[in-house]
């Protein structure tokens, strides 16, 4: 039972497990593995909940519905499975600020949370402008064959990797 | 639209799964994520195409059986390629995706949960805002509807998936061999 405390799995044993979960999601529950709609659905909600029901007028919502779905429960158990795996392994610790981004931008909180805040902002405007992320378009959609999903999934590595670069080679000095 | 019972569970389990799968690959650290798109790290491509191989087979046999019924996202130049950028740029400055965000908050990364969570929510209620503007404009721009590289090659699906599978699989191989 020692691979169960390895904070490591093999890349390739990872893989093949989503690979085979994709298998059981399509059987069981008719849908692929996916991500960012639900975090549409919760600004959705709780757009509701400050601007009142009308906000389910609006044209995206009426395409996307502020409710907990399939991959709403998904994702919520997507923190759940995490922190179960890093408790057992041991992995598990709060940080602030990872060390990649300390030793390119030091370790004060407010740099790096201001800039994952407006990362976050171009992840959430991008994925839904693309109708999808790095799940749904990235691993589900490819392996359906999708063109819409090939060409999301490689843009999304062009605007990654120029962005990295931009960030850490640039303005960082480390390139 | 209301889900079943049943089905929110297996949603929450399937969650379970992904998410201590995805934790125990290391694709929720910052570090790992940054190290893939700074081209020193392949982790997350290893996982990423590891899985499409195992996933593409399976899901094409079982539509082949008839057991399920695939639905490939319809898209547009506009919509894919300008949104998969943006989304790329966001993805290297949170350092998180949508879904490994899921695993940074569960493994105890702070600047998932403080900084980067409310901006995607607050992307995404922007998206919402801006979408009855965006939906007869660019994201209709090079509409290609549901097309899938089969159809687009008009070929069998498995002269795509066999042909693919090999060359991914290869390119896995130079990956490990280049010590990456």
């Amino acid at each position: 039972m020692d691979w169960l405390t390895q904070v490591r799995w093999s890349p390739y044993a990872v893989g093949i497990g989503v690979g085979v979960l994709s298998w059981l999601t399509w059987l069981i529950s008719r849908s692929p593995i996916g991500c960012s709609t639900s975090f549409a659905r919760t600004a959705g909600m709780l757009e509701r909940l400050v601007r009142g029901p009308q906000v389910e007028g609006k044209l995206y919502y009426r395409e996307v519905k502020p409710v907990v779905d399939w991959q709403w429960m998904l994702v919520l158990g997507m923190i759940v499975g995490a922190a179960l795996s890093a408790l057992i392994s041991g992995d598990f610790r709060w940080q602030w600020i990872p060390s990649t981004w300390a030793s390119s931008f030091g370790t004060a909180a407010l740099p790096r949370l201001l800039v994952g805040l407006v990362g976050g902002i171009f992840l959430g405007f991008g994925s839904r402008w693309a109708d999808g992320c790095t799940s749904g378009h990235g691993i589900s959609g490819t392996m359906q064959l999708a063109v819409s999903s090939w060409i999301s999934a490689i843009c999304f590595f062009i605007g990654g990797i120029a962005m990295a670069w931009l960030l850490f080679g640039v303005i960082g000095g480390q390139a | 639209m209301k889900t079943a019972r049943s089905q929110l569970l297996w949603g929450l389990l399937f969650g379970i799964v992904f998410g201590f799968l995805l934790q125990r690959g290391g694709v929720t650290k910052y570090d790992v994520i940054i190290g893939q798109l700074l081209l020193t790290d392949f982790t997350v491509l290893k996982i990423m195409l590891s899985a499409v191989v195992t996933g593409m087979i399976g899901i094409h046999f079982m539509q082949g059986r008839g057991w399920i019924k695939l639905k490939p996202k319809a898209g547009s130049w506009g919509m894919n390629a300008v949104g998969g950028i943006l989304f790329g740029f966001g993805f290297a400055l949170l350092g998180y995706c949508p879904g490994t965000i899921a695993g940074a908050m569960g493994d105890g990364n702070l600047d998932a949960l403080i900084g980067g969570l409310p901006g995607i929510l607050i992307g995404s209620a922007l998206l919402a805002a801006a979408y009855p503007r965006l939906k007869g404009g660019i994201l209709q721009a090079g509409d290609f509807g549901d097309l899938t590289l089969p159809r687009a090659l008009k070929v069998g699906e498995w002269s795509v998936i066999w042909p693919l599978s090999v060359i991914i699989i290869v390119a896995l191989y130079l990956i490990e061999r280049a010590g990456l």
